[in-house]
């Protein structure tokens, strides 16, 4: 795009964002974070604007809006595309390190059907781990190089514990401890800030309008977002990561995207992850 | 006739070293301005990273000057280093309007 047409799109968006912002209401949340009050709230959206929505099938994201798109889908699940990347990501995890060690070594219950805890609260840290994270600490620990948080390694990873926690309902907690909640309300002012030149919030597209289409896409409702990670994505043409999925959010906003597993982006994923408590991990899923 | 070929000579002459005057000293003048433009921008686009706020298109717009100037373009240089600040203080703007703004988007 060329910089003066920029300009005008940026000035015309932020223009729009202050018309919008003065007509709406005046009143403004509460400051002192209240995540269960949040997650009742968020659930209720969704169910009141999505009446014949069942619950669980939030966590299907956008097929659990279109009908023609969900047809689809179950018929490609038949031979899913995230096959081989699952195969792949179990067979990484049980391959020893140099030292004989194994992922399932650092992992409570060896890593099996853990997913729906992650991220949590590490009160030692005070900060949040996600499990692309702890999956890299991992390997340090036991003498192994990192693994990239945005490519096809750490998604076949997540992809083979995601599929052991299939059906396990999100279970975040959020620890008596001011850093967690600290941590929580960062998240979610990440999730509703607008960014980017096109001035969009994460909100923009998956609670004002998840169900609508954005050119090809069917927007995914915000409720559920991160149970069916990772995903193989048509447009990728692979799998992709959590990491992966919000520094794509980023840049299709024309930010610049932050460094993965920044503490904005593991503090949004804990938000995220916990206003979807009770709903069941999906994962591995596939996108067009 | 005589009289003119030596004054078309001179004129010619005249407008030749005028304009590489003019073309040299405006390029001189031209860089000058494009660098304290770049600075300025760069320095928006900094504190819009300070801010955890920078976009994809101010980035365009620094490199784009960035290479015009190297090819020795300082116009087109100069008017990217502008729309690079302009871009880089729209971005700041946001993020600073933002740090309130956002809860109004929050469900509750």
């Amino acid at each position: 795009m060329k910089a003066p047409l920029a300009i005008h799109l940026a000035s015309a968006a932020l223009a729009l964002a202050a018309t919008a912002f003065a007509a709406m209401p005046s009143a403004v949340a509460a400051d002192t974070p209240d995540p269960v009050a949040d997650a009742k709230a968020f659930r209720n959206y969704f169910v009141t604007k999505f009446p014949n929505v069942p619950l669980d099938d939030f966590a299907n994201g956008p097929y659990s809006l279109n009908e023609d798109m969900r047809r689809q889908w179950e018929e490609k699940e038949q031979f899913p595309p995230y096959e081989f990347s699952l195969e792949m990501g179990k067979e990484m995890f049980a391959k020893p390190f140099k030292n004989g060690k194994s992922y399932g070594d650092c992992f409570p219950n060896q890593g099996i059907g853990i997913r729906q805890n992650y991220p949590y609260f590490d009160p030692g840290e005070g900060k949040v781990i996600t499990l692309e994270l702890a999956l890299n600490r991992c390997r340090g620990a036991n003498g192994e190089p990192p693994l990239s948080y945005v490519e096809d390694e750490m998604a076949a990873l997540t992809a083979y514990m995601a599929f052991t926690s299939r059906g396990k309902p999100f279970d975040i907690k959020i620890p008596d401890d001011p850093r967690a909640l600290e941590a929580y309300q960062n998240g979610k002012r990440y999730f509703y800030t607008r960014r980017g030149q096109l001035n969009f919030s994460c909100a923009t597209c998956h609670v004002q309008n998840p169900g609508e289409r954005m050119r090809a896409e069917i927007l995914a409702p915000a409720l559920g977002i991160l149970n069916a990670m990772p995903i193989y994505r048509s447009e990728w043409g692979g799998m992709g990561t959590i990491s992966r999925r919000m520094i794509t959010c980023n840049s299709q906003i024309r930010g610049v995207p932050l460094e993965p597993q920044a503490d904005e982006y593991r503090d949004l994923e804990y938000y995220l992850s916990y206003v979807s408590n009770g709903l069941p991990i999906a994962g591995p899923g596939a996108r067009p | 006739m005589s009289m003119t070929r030596p004054n078309t000579r001179i004129v010619l002459l005249a407008f030749a070293l005028t304009t590489i005057g003019s073309t040299s000293a405006m390029a001189a003048s031209t860089e000058t301005d494009f660098k304290a433009a770049y600075a300025a921008a760069e320095a928006a686009n900094n504190e819009a990273g300070r801010l955890r706020n920078q976009w994809t298109v101010t980035a365009e717009a620094l490199a784009d000057a960035k290479k015009a100037a190297e090819k020795g373009d300082f116009d087109h240089a100069m008017a990217s280093a502008r729309d690079a600040e302009a871009l880089a203080k729209a971005s700041i703007f946001q993020a600073t309007s933002e740090k309130e703004a956002w809860k109004n988007l929050e469900i509750r």
